[in-house]
């Protein structure tokens, strides 16, 4: 046990460092080590803002619900849920300013925001959100148990609105046909709701290895989630494939039998939903297996965010006008590079430096809620 | 720049018989005589008379010192037809100055509007490089600078020329240190800096087939008015509803 904590630390520790080298990377190079261009204006990082949002509202959507409609065996797990919805709304949005062309005016979202955008929108709802869930912290400290439940009945509409405008935000426009469906923020929603509870079942796992009801009752809800999920998912392929004729035809075949064919098929459905499923029925009250589910369910999903945000721009709005003129940021191919990836590094490794700090600074985990035979991680 | 004195066109440079180039700076100077929200800039591409040569495309580069990955102007090109029958067609690309653009609503800063003379505009200073306007674009007609430049890797470093100042929009700046125009989405704009001292825009006055057409709308002596009235005028993507105010020749 001591060894495996010595070998994540390492590995935390790798991750983090070449994090910072592609922070440096940021800073000096501003994007130009960057391999999104002009066509592809949106990548790795984009995808990584939209998953951490995600998370951030499916995990606190975990704790309103456990709290609202009072499910005991969940309960536990309300501070420790919040605190992950807490850093993952805060990673997202590191992730999303080293995006932006010009960092030092992201607080003009707020100063002069344009209310018909749906990003001014996400950036007042993100805002608002943070500042719940700090007020949820105070009075959850002060022991207030009725301004908590008030914020929980509060930030349930809210959790649902952010990932759903988050959706929103790439499906109206209508100039990319991949996004602009009415399901599109629909699926964002439900994506919020399948990573951040597989988080939570993962979580939940390491800190309560021996409830097998809780754990009973959290690989139930990450299976049916799952599967609503697909349902979606053959929904949205489906009826733009069925009859093999349409304009989306090409543009879904590329994700379902292109050059990335395997992020959709091993990576989500596969370690995503396929083994989480199985390994859940497998053993529905084992800690590791409904941990490992959880985990794998709750870290692939950034490959389904992948997947709605390059394929939706890799088509050319007009014919021909990647030829037109040759620039290695005019094209439609796009693969994330890898100062990219150290980025993306750098946010993982701050995401579970974060966590990890949570749970070895904050009282997360309620003293009358662990028993005599327990031992909170 | 503002208040400079634009010197007189030729005698005779309004008469219809006039060369095109000569006419069109007529029209503007007709133009800029009135307010600006009574001027309708419209440009009118003739795909019968262009030949490929690109020297829109590179005249509006070098006016506006455009970098690596920033095009404002590209021409299409598209074969057509298999050995023997082949024929060619190209197709300028300029932004549309949509009447109903989608790159405007989307901005959450409102850094990127309509001008009263239905140029949209992008305040550089203000525009915090989101790029969503470039997504919301059906045209693919906006570019993200990356703060690249052509020679960095040639010996001697970066050229003169490419430090040189632009003046988009009426505001000289020159590209260096992640300065604005460097993080923002940049657009063609028809080169409103030109227009306002009372010329034509750079790809206007370049083309060499006498391909490109520009002037005031609302003038009904102007020969865009003229050519507004064809038959054979079409927009890009009617369908998209962004009600384009660049029209083809067919």
């Amino acid at each position: 046990m001591k060894a495996a904590k010595y070998i994540l630390g390492a590995l935390w520790a790798v991750a983090f460092v070449l994090g910072l080298i592609g922070i440096y990377q940021r800073l000096t190079n501003g994007h130009m080590l960057a391999g999104y261009g002009s066509y592809v204006v949106w990548g790795l990082w984009v995808a990584a803002y939209a998953y951490f949002v995600g998370l951030s509202a499916g995990s606190f959507l975990f704790a309103a619900l456990a709290n609202v409609l009072n499910l005991q065996e969940l309960k536990p797990l309300t501070r420790p849920a919040l605190w992950t919805s807490f850093v993952s709304i805060a990673v997202a949005m590191i992730g999303v300013v080293l995006d932006l062309g010009h960092m030092g005016r992201s607080f003009s979202l707020f100063f002069r925001p344009n209310l018909s955008s749906m990003m001014a929108w996400m950036g007042i709802l993100y805002a608002v959100f943070g500042l719940l869930l700090v007020a949820m912290a105070w009075f959850m400290y002060k022991q207030n148990e009725g301004m908590v439940k008030a914020l929980f009945m509060v930030g349930i509409p809210l959790a649902i609105a952010f990932p759903g405008g988050g959706g929103a935000l790439f499906a109206t426009l209508s100039a990319k046909p991949f996004w602009h469906t009415p399901l599109t923020p629909v699926f964002f929603v439900v994506g919020a709701f399948v990573s951040g509870f597989a988080l939570i079942a993962a979580l939940a796992a390491v800190l309560w290895p021996k409830r097998t009801e809780m754990m009973r009752l959290l690989g139930r809800l990450v299976t049916v989630l799952i599967a609503v999920e697909l349902v979606l998912e053959w929904a949205e392929y489906s009826i733009p494939l069925w009859y093999g004729v349409s304009p989306e035809r090409d543009l879904l075949m590329q994700v379902l039998a292109g050059q990335y064919w395997w992020v959709f098929w091993i990576i989500h459905i596969a370690l995503g939903c396929v083994v989480p499923i199985a390994l859940i029925w497998w053993r529905p009250k084992s800690a590791a297996t409904v941990g490992t589910a959880g985990f794998l369910a709750a870290a692939t999903f950034l490959a389904v965010r992948l997947n709605i945000v390059i394929p939706g721009q890799v088509t050319p709005e007009l014919q021909g006008l990647e030829n037109a003129f040759r620039d290695s940021r005019l094209t439609f191919a796009y693969a994330p590079t890898t100062h990219e990836w150290l980025v993306m590094a750098f946010l993982v490794s701050v995401a579970f430096g974060l966590l990890w700090l949570g749970f070895r600074l904050l009282p997360l985990i309620d003293s009358k809620e662990v028993q005599p035979n327990e031992r909170a991680a | 720049m503002a208040g400079t004195q634009i010197p007189p066109l030729p005698a005779g440079a309004d008469q219809p018989d006039v060369d095109l180039l000569l006419r069109m700076s007529s029209d503007l100077r007709r133009a800029l005589a009135k307010p600006l929200s009574e001027r309708r800039w419209v440009m009118v591409i003739d795909l019968r008379k262009c030949v490929g040569c690109h020297a829109c495309t590179v005249s509006c580069i070098a006016e506006n010192k455009l970098p690596p990955g920033v095009v404002y102007r590209p021409v299409i090109e598209e074969e057509v037809g298999t050995y023997p029958h082949l024929s060619k067609t190209f197709m300028p690309r300029p932004c549309m100055q949509c009447d109903n653009p989608p790159c405007v609503p989307v901005c959450p800063v409102e850094a990127t509007y309509k001008r009263p003379d239905g140029i949209v505009e992008v305040d550089y200073d203000a525009c915090i490089g989101c790029r969503y306007c470039i997504a919301a674009c059906p045209y693919n007609a906006r570019s993200f600078d990356f703060g690249e430049f052509y020679t960095s890797d040639t010996p001697g470093g970066v050229q003169a020329y490419e430090k040189a100042p632009t003046f988009e929009y009426g505001k000289k700046r020159v590209r260096d240190h992640e300065e604005s125009p460097i993080g923002n989405a940049r657009k063609c704009h028809f080169c409103v800096h030109k227009l306002e001292e009372g010329m034509l825009p750079a790809c206007t006055s370049t083309c060499i087939g006498r391909a490109t057409f520009f002037g005031d709308a609302n003038d009904p002596q102007s020969l865009v008015h003229e050519l507004l009235g064809k038959p054979n005028l079409r927009t890009l993507k009617p369908e998209a509803g962004t009600k384009p105010r660049v029209y083809y020749l067919i």
